[in-house]
C-alpha cells in the first residue's frame, strides 16, 4: 500500500504531463487529482491504522560502490505516517482547488494550454515529497530534497514569460543548493563515520559517533557537532532559516495554490521533518542543537518584524511562515522533537488555508496582490472572509488559557514556548524571549492583514471592487475542510503530540520512555517518571561505554529519540503560569494594537512610519538582505569569473603557452593555408588510412597466425 | 568468436574504406549513400558490441576477449578488455550512430566528413581495448588525426586556429607519454600491459640535475604518463584548447570530443597512472586533488560570464572532469567507482546539451546566448529535453548525473576533508551557470524577429535524444547497471594501489601511524 501512495503521484503527473494530448486536458487534470484523492485515503488509512512499529519496504536497488549500499526504500514509522497525512491531505485539497484558481488566469493567451503542466508539476512535486518522507536512507531522502527543488523550480518558474517570475525560480534552486552543500557533506561524513547511509545503522552508532573526533578542515571535531551543524545548513536552505531565507519571499512569484503547497505547508517543512527524523543523532549533538535553537528563534523574530509591514498579502503570509518555520526550529534545538511536529501538523492546516483564502481575494480581486488596495471585502466574499478569520485565529493562537481548549495554532505554539522556556541550551532563554516577541508581530501582522482586507473603505480601482465575486464552489471546498482542520487539529492530538506523556511516548514510540514505563508497572504519572527515565537511561549509557560496538539498547524501534537527559516535555508541562499565558498575552497586546491603527485610527499607520522612517525602510526592505547578498556573492562572482576568465585563461595560461608556441605558430598557420586548399587534407588522410588499412590486415589475416 | 574485439574495433575502418575506395561523386545520391553507410556501419558495431557485454564476465577482473598476434618489427597486436575498459566501448559505439545521425545536415564534403568520424571510432576503441603499449600509443596518437581534421575542416570561423591549438596541446601532451613509454619498456622488457601492470618500477629516490626526485623511477613515468592525460582530461591550468576547439569543432565533433574524446585522460589514469605507479600516484595525489578542486570552482566562474553558449558547455566540461581526476586520486572505492561512472554518465549528458546547441545553431546560426530568448514559446518540446539535460548537468538525482558527481564527492571525504568541501560547492555553481543559461535561452518572451518562425524539433532530432534521455534516466535511477560490471574490476584496483602504497612506505612510517 505504501509502494501504492509513493509512486500514484508519480503516474499521475507522467499522465497528466504527457498524455493530455491524447485524452484532453480535463480528462488529464482529473485523473491526476484523482490518483491523489485515493492516496489521500490510503495514507489516511497507514496513519489512523499505524500502531507505532517500525516497518521497511525494500522496492529496488540504487546506488551501490563498495561498502555503500543504497537502496529505493520505504520508511513506515510515525513520523513518516503524520507526514503522509500533511503532504497528501495538502496536496489534493490544492489540487482541487487549482481547478477553480488557474481557470482562465490572464497571464496566458485565450487557447493555451497550461493547466495540464501545473497539474502534472504539482502532482510530479507530491511525488518528490513522499520519497522524502518515506525515504529509509539518507540518499533517497536526499533525492526528494532535490526532487522537490525542482518541482519549485518548475513552479516558481510557472509563468515562463514572466522576468520576475524566472529570477525567483533560479534564486530559490542555488539558494537552495547552497543549503544542499552542507547536507551533502553531512551525508559524506556520515557515510566515512558509520560506513553506511542507512538510518538504522546510522541510528545506531549514535553513541560511538559521539565519542568520535572528526578531521575536518583545519581541526578536529566532535564528530556529532559537526554532522549535525552540516545536516542543519541543508535544512536552513529548505525550510529558509535566516540568512538562506531569502528565496521564499521571491518564490511567492509563482501561482498561489503552489504558495500554499509547496512554500508554507510541505516542501519548507521538509528541514524541520529531517531534524526529527535524525533526532537519534541530534540528541548526541548538544552544541549544534544549541546553534539550532539561536537560527530558529532569530529567525522567528526576524521574518516576524518585516511581516509587521509588508504590504503584498501574499508576502506577508510568506515571512508568516518563515516566522513560524523558526518555532519549529525552537522546539528541535531544545528537544521537543514531537512539539516541532505538532506545529508542523497544525502549521500545514492553517498557513494552507491563508493561503488559499489569500488566492481566493487575489482572485476575487483580479489579481490585484497589493492590501492597500483592498479594504471592506468582507461582504463581497463572505465565505473567502469566514475562512481568513478561522485561519487567523489558528495562527495567532486564540483558545481559552491552561486549558486543551483554543483553535489549531494555540496548542502547538503555547507548547513550542512552554518547551523554549524548559529548555536547557544556552539559547533556551533567548528562545523563549523571541518566540513571545514574535507571538505579539504574529498577532499585529495576521490581523493587519484582516482589517486591510476585509475592513475599512474599499481602495484602489473601483472597477475591480464592483466585480469583486465570492470563489466558485470548487475553491471554497478546500477552504472549508482546511478550516476544520485549522480549529480542531490542535485539540484533537494534543495529546499525543505533547500533553499527555504516555499518549506521546507510545505514540512516537520513544525508546527509553519505554522502558520506564515498565520499570514503573505502568503507573506512570509524570513525577514518577522522571527519576525512572534517568535509571533507564544510566543503564543505556553504562552499555554503550562498556560496548560500544553493540549499542542494542538503542536499538532505534521508535520514531524520534529523546535523550536519557532530555525531560524537556515535563518540565515544560511544569512551566510556571506566567510563562504558560505569555503567549496569549502577546497576541492580546499585537491584535490590540492592530485594532488601534487600521481600525480605529486608520491614519496612525502613516505617522507611526513616518516618525520611525529609516527604521520603517529598515523592515520594509527586509533588513536590506537581498543588497548585501548581491554585494557579498553576486557581483563578486561574476566579477572574479570575468578575471579569470580574461586573465587567467586569456593572458597568463594561453599567453604563457602561446608565447612558448610562438615560433610554431605560424609556420602551422602558412600550412593551414594548404589544409584549406585540400593538399594536406588528402595527405593526412591518407597517413590514417594506410595505417588503418595495415592494422586491418594484419588482424584479420590473423597476423604470424 | 575469438576476434570479436578486433571485429568491433575495425567494422568502421572497412566501412571507412569502402568509402573511400567505392563512392564517387559530388551529388545528392552520394551524399546519401555516404550518410547511410556511415549510420549503418556505426549501428551495426554498437550491435556487435552487446555481444562483448553480454559475453563479459564481471566477477573476473583480468582481462576478457584478448586477442594477441606478432605483428610487424616484432611489436605485439594485443587486445581485451576489463571492468574498466569495457564499459568506454559500449559508450562509444552507443554515441556513435547518434554522432552520425547529428551530422546529417552537413552538406560540404559528407563522404570525407563521414570517413573522419568513423576512422575516429575505430581509433578511440582502439584506445580502450589495446593491450600492448606501443598499440595504445599508436591509437591514443592517430585519434587526434581525424578530430583534427574535423575542426580543422568542418568547424566555425576560427577553425584554424583552434584545431592547431588543440593538435598541439594534446600532441605535445604525448611527447613526453612517449618518451616514458620508451623508458618502461627498456626497464620492463616488455609492452605487455597485463605484465606491466604487474611490473613494479622502482621507487627508489635519486637526485636529478639537483632535484631529489621522491618515489624515483615511478614519480617521473608519472609525470610523464601525466602531461598527457591531464591535457587530454583537460584539468586545470591546461584546459584552454577545450572551449577553443569546442565553439568552433561542428555540433558532431563537439559531441565526440566532450562525449567519448575527454574520457582517455581519465582511462589512462586508471589503466597506467594508478595500477602501474601506485607509489608515485600516492605522492602526487594531493596535487591532483587540488588542482581538481581548484578546476571546479575555477572553471565554474568562469562559466558563469560566458557569452556562448557552446563555450559555457565546454567550462562546465572541465568542472566535470573536475569530479572525474579527484574521484580517480581519492584512490577509494567510491571514488575511482564514481569517476567511471561520471565519465560515462557525462558522455550522454555533455554529448545531448552540444546536440542541444547544436539544433538551435542550425535554425539561426549563431551561439550567441543574447540572440535567444523565449524559445519555450514555440519550441516546448525542445524546453523539456534541454531542461532535463540541464538538470542532469546539475546533478539532479535521478539522473546519471547525481551519481557520478555523488560517488567522487564521497571518494574524495574520505581522501581530504578540504578538498570534498571546496568541490562540493561546485554545486551551487554549476545550478547557478545552468539554470541561467536556461533561463536566457529557453525563458521569457519571445521578442526577437529573427525568433518568430523558429520550428520545433523534427523527428529526427527527437530520434536523436530518445536514446540521450533513456540512458540519462535509466542510469540515475538504476546505477547498479554500471556499476556491477565495472565493481570487481575496481576493487581489485583499489586493493592493488592499496597494498603496494602499504609496501613501499617503510615501516618505521607505519609504526609511527599507529
Amino acid at each position: 500500500m505504501e509502494t501504492i501512495i509513493l509512486f500514484s503521484p508519480l503516474v499521475g503527473a507522467l499522465i497528466c504531463g504527457f498524455g493530455w494530448k491524447f485524452i484532453g486536458e480535463k480528462a488529464a487534470m482529473w485523473t491526476a487529482t484523482g490518483l491523489m484523492i485515493y492516496v489521500c485515503f490510503l495514507s489516511w488509512v497507514v496513519f489512523l491504522g499505524f500502531d507505532g512499529e517500525l516497518y521497511s519496504i525494500t522496492i529496488a536497488r540504487w546506488i551501490e560502490s563498495g561498502s555503500l549500499s543504497t537502496s529505493w526504500g520505504i520508511r513506515v514509522d510515525r513520523l513518516t505516517a503524520i507526514m503522509l497525512i500533511v503532504v497528501t491531505t495538502v496536496s489534493t485539497l490544492v489540487h482541487i482547488y487549482s481547478f477553480g484558481y488557474m481557470d482562465h488566469d490572464p497571464q496566458w493567451k485565450e487557447g493555451e494550454v497550461y493547466k495540464p503542466r501545473f497539474f502534472a508539476y504539482l502532482s510530479f512535486f507530491t511525488f518528490a515529497m513522499l520519497m522524502l518522507v518515506t525515504s529509509d536512507n539518507l540518499v533517497q531522502m536526499f533525492f526528494g530534497w532535490e526532487g522537490v527543488g525542482v518541482a519549485s523550480y518548475l513552479l516558481i518558474g510557472f509563468y515562463y514569460r514572466k522576468p520576475t517570475a524566472n529570477a525567483a525560480a533560479i534564486k530559490a534552486f542555488v539558494v537552495n543548493r547552497v543549503g544542499d552543500f552542507g547536507f551533502a557533506l553531512g551525508i559524506f561524513a556520515l557515510f566515512f563515520l558509520t560506513d553506511s547511509i542507512d538510518f538504522n545503522v546510522i541510528f545506531a552508532s549514535a553513541p560511538e559517533i559521539a565519542q568520535t573526533e572528526l578531521t575536518f578542515l583545519w581541526r578536529d571535531w566532535n564528530a556529532a557537532e559537526v554532522v549535525g551543524i552540516l545536516l542543519f545548513i541543508g535544512a536552513m536552505g529548505k525550510s529558509a532559516q535566516l540568512f538562506l531565507h531569502t528565496w521564499l519571499p521571491d518564490a511567492m512569484e509563482g501561482p498561489t495554490p503552489v504558495s500554499a503547497l509547496i512554500h508554507a505547508a510541505t516542501m519548507v517543512t521538509a528541514g524541520v521533518f529531517m531534524m526529527c527524523r535524525m533526532s537519534p543523532l541530534m540528541e548526541f549533538a548538544p552544541n549544534a542543537l544549541t546553534f539550532v535553537t539561536f537560527i530558529g528563534a532569530s529567525t522567528a523574530f526576524f521574518a516576524a518584524t518585516v511581516g509587521l509591514v509588508q504590504n503584498d498579502i501574499k508576502r506577508v503570509i510568506a515571512y508568516s511562515t518563515c516566522s513560524q518555520l523558526g518555532y519549529m526550529f525552537v522546539a528541535v534545538g531544545v528537544g521537543a522533537y514531537g512539539v516541532a511536529m505538532f506545529h508542523l501538523l497544525t502549521h500545514a492546516f492553517f498557513k494552507a488555508l491563508l493561503f488559499l483564502g489569500a488566492g481566493s481575494v487575489i482572485h476575487a480581486m483580479h489579481h490585484e496582490q497589493d492590501m492597500r488596495n483592498y479594504g471592506g471585502l468582507r461582504g463581497k466574499i463572505p465565505a473567502t472572509f469566514w475562512a481568513m478569520m478561522i485561519g487567523t485565529l489558528a495562527i495567532t493562537g486564540v483558545g481559552i488559557p491552561l486549558t486543551g481548549i483554543g483553535f489549531a495554532g494555540f496548542l502547538s505554539k503555547d507548547a513550542i514556548i512552554e518547551s523554549a522556556f524548559a529548555g536547557t541550551n544556552s539559547m533556551a532563554g533567548y528562545g523563549f524571549w523571541m518566540l513571545v516577541i514574535a507571538a505579539a508581530f504574529t498577532s499585529f501582522y495576521s490581523w493587519r492583514l484582516i482589517f486591510l482586507t476585509f475592513y475599512g473603505t474599499p481602495r484602489g480601482d473601483k472597477h475591480t471592487h464592483e466585480h469583486a465575486h465570492e470563489s466558485p464552489r470548487i475553491m471554497l471546498i478546500p477552504l472549508a475542510v482546511l478550516s476544520l482542520g485549522a480549529i480542531f487539529s490542535g485539540m484533537l492530538w494534543y495529546g499525543s503530540f505533547f500533553g499527555d506523556h504516555d499518549e506521546m511516548t507510545t505514540f512516537f514510540g520513544i525508546p527509553h520512555h519505554v522502558e520506564a514505563e515498565q520499570g514503573a508497572h505502568g503507573d506512570a504519572t509524570a513525577n514518577h517518571d522522571a527519576p525512572a527515565t534517568d535509571e533507564a537511561g544510566h543503564d543505556a549509557v553504562a552499555t554503550h561505554v562498556g560496548s560500544a560496538a553493540e549499542p542494542t539498547s538503542l536499538q532505534p524501534i521508535g520514531a524520534i529519540y529523546m535523550g536519557p537527559d532530555n525531560h524537556v516535555i515535563d518540565d515544560a508541562h511544569h512551566a510556571p503560569i506566567w510563562v504558560k499565558v505569555s503567549p496569549f498575552v502577546a497576541m492580546l497586546l499585537g491584535f490590540g494594537l492592530a485594532w488601534t491603527m487600521y481600525i480605529r485610527r486608520p491614519d496612525l499607520p502613516k505617522k507611526v512610519a513616518d516618525a520611525n522612517w529609516p527604521l520603517y525602510q529598515f523592515l520594509l526592505n527586509k533588513w536590506y538582505f537581498d543588497e548585501i547578498y548581491d554585494f557579498l556573492f553576486v557581483r563578486p562572482a561574476r566579477g572574479i569569473g570575468r578575471l579569470l576568465w580574461k586573465y587567467g585563461d586569456g593572458a597568463t595560461i594561453d599567453g604563457g603557452i602561446n608565447g612558448l608556441a610562438m615560433g610554431i605558430i605560424p609556420f602551422f598557420t602558412r600550412l593551414a593555408g594548404r589544409v584549406q586548399s585540400g593538399y594536406l587534407f588528402h595527405y593526412a588522410f591518407a597517413m590514417v588510412l594506410g595505417i588503418a588499412v595495415l592494422i586491418t590486415l594484419m588482424t584479420l589475416t590473423g597476423g604470424s597466425e | 568468436m575469438n576476434n570479436l574485439l578486433s571485429i568491433v574495433t575495425f567494422l568502421p575502418a572497412v566501412a571507412a574504406l569502402i568509402l573511400a575506395l567505392f563512392l564517387r561523386g559530388e551529388d545528392e545520391d552520394a551524399k546519401r549513400n555516404a550518410r547511410w553507410v556511415a549510420l549503418a556501419a556505426t549501428v551495426l558495431t554498437f550491435f556487435l558490441s552487446i555481444f562483448i557485454l553480454t559475453g563479459f564476465e564481471p566477477s573476473n577482473t583480468g582481462f576478457q576477449f584478448v586477442e594477441e598476434h606478432d605483428w610487424l618489427l616484432g611489436l605485439k597486436y594485443k587486445m581485451g578488455v576489463d571492468g574498466i575498459s569495457v564499459l568506454f566501448v559500449l559508450l562509444t559505439t552507443f554515441l556513435m550512430p547518434i554522432t552520425i545521425a547529428a551530422c546529417w545536415t552537413v552538406e560540404t564534403r559528407v563522404k570525407e566528413y563521414m570517413i573522419a568520424f568513423l576512422m575516429l571510432e575505430t581509433l578511440m576503441l582502439g584506445v580502450f581495448c589495446a593491450l600492448d603499449l606501443v598499440l595504445f600509443y599508436l591509437f591514443f596518437e592517430a585519434g587526434l588525426i581525424p578530430m583534427f581534421l574535423i575542426i580543422g575542416i568542418w568547424g566555425g570561423a576560427n577553425r584554424i586556429y583552434a584545431s592547431f591549438k588543440f593538435f598541439l596541446y594534446t600532441f605535445l601532451g604525448s611527447v613526453l607519454m612517449l618518451v616514458a613509454i620508451v623508458a618502461m619498456i627498456s626497464d620492463a622488457g616488455t609492452a605487455d600491459i597485463p605484465t606491466l601492470l604487474n611490473h613494479q618500477f622502482g621507487t627508489e629516490s635519486f637526485n636529478l640535475l639537483g632535484f631529489h626526485v621522491v618515489g624515483g623511477l615511478q614519480t617521473m613515468l608519472w609525470l610523464a604518463f601525466f602531461a598527457s592525460f591531464a591535457v587530454k582530461m583537460p584539468m586545470w591550468p591546461v584546459h584552454t584548447w577545450l572551449p577553443d576547439a569546442h565553439v568552433q569543432a561542428p555540433t558532431a565533433g563537439s559531441v565526440v570530443l566532450a562525449a567519448i574524446l575527454l574520457k582517455m585522460g581519465g582511462y589512462g589514469f586508471l589503466r597506467f597512472s594508478l595500477p602501474m605507479f601506485p607509489v608515485a600516484s600516492d605522492i602526487m595525489a594531493p596535487f591532483v586533488l587540488w588542482l581538481s578542486a581548484i578546476a571546479i570552482v575555477y572553471t565554474s566562474l568562469v562559466a558563469l560570464v560566458q557569452t556562448d553558449m557552446k563555450k559555457l558547455i565546454a567550462y562546465s566540461s572541465v568542472a566535470h572532469m573536475g569530479y572525474v581526476t579527484a574521484g580517480i586520486f581519492s584512490a577509494n572505492q567510491q571514488g575511482v567507482d564514481g569517476a567511471i561512472f561520471q565519465m560515462i554518465s557525462h558522455g550522454f549528458i555533455s554529448g545531448a546539451l552540444f546536440l542541444c546547441v547544436g539544433v538551435i545553431y542550425d535554425r539561426i546560426h549563431t551561439r550567441e546566448i543574447d540572440a535567444y530568448g523565449g524559445l519555450v514559446n514555440r519550441m516546448p518540446a525542445y524546453a523539456m529535453i534541454f531542461l532535463l539535460f540541464t538538470m542532469a548537468n546539475v546533478g539532479l538525482p535521478g539522473t546519471s548525473g547525481f551519481v557520478g558527481e555523488f560517488l567522487t564527492l564521497m571518494g574524495m571525504f574520505q581522501a581530504n576533508t578540504w578538498v570534498a568541501a571546496v568541490a562540493t560547492s561546485g554545486v551551487i555553481f554549476s545550478a547557478a551557470y545552468a539554470l541561467w543559461l536556461y533561463r536566457r535561452v529557453v525563458m521569457g518572451e519571445l521578442l526577437k524577429e529573427s525568433l518568430k518562425s523558429i520550428t520545433d524539433m523534427s523527428r529526427r532530432e527527437r530520434a536523436i535524444f530518445a536514446p540521450l534521455v533513456f540512458m540519462t534516466l535509466l542510469l540515475g535511477v538504476y546505477p547498479s547497471l554500471v556499476t556491477d560490471v565495472i565493481g570487481p574490476s575496481v576493487e581489485a584496483l583499489v586493493s592493488g594501489y592499496e597494498t603496494a602504497v602499504l609496501d613501499a612506505t617503510p615501516a618505521s612510517q607505519i609504526a609511527a601511524q599507529h
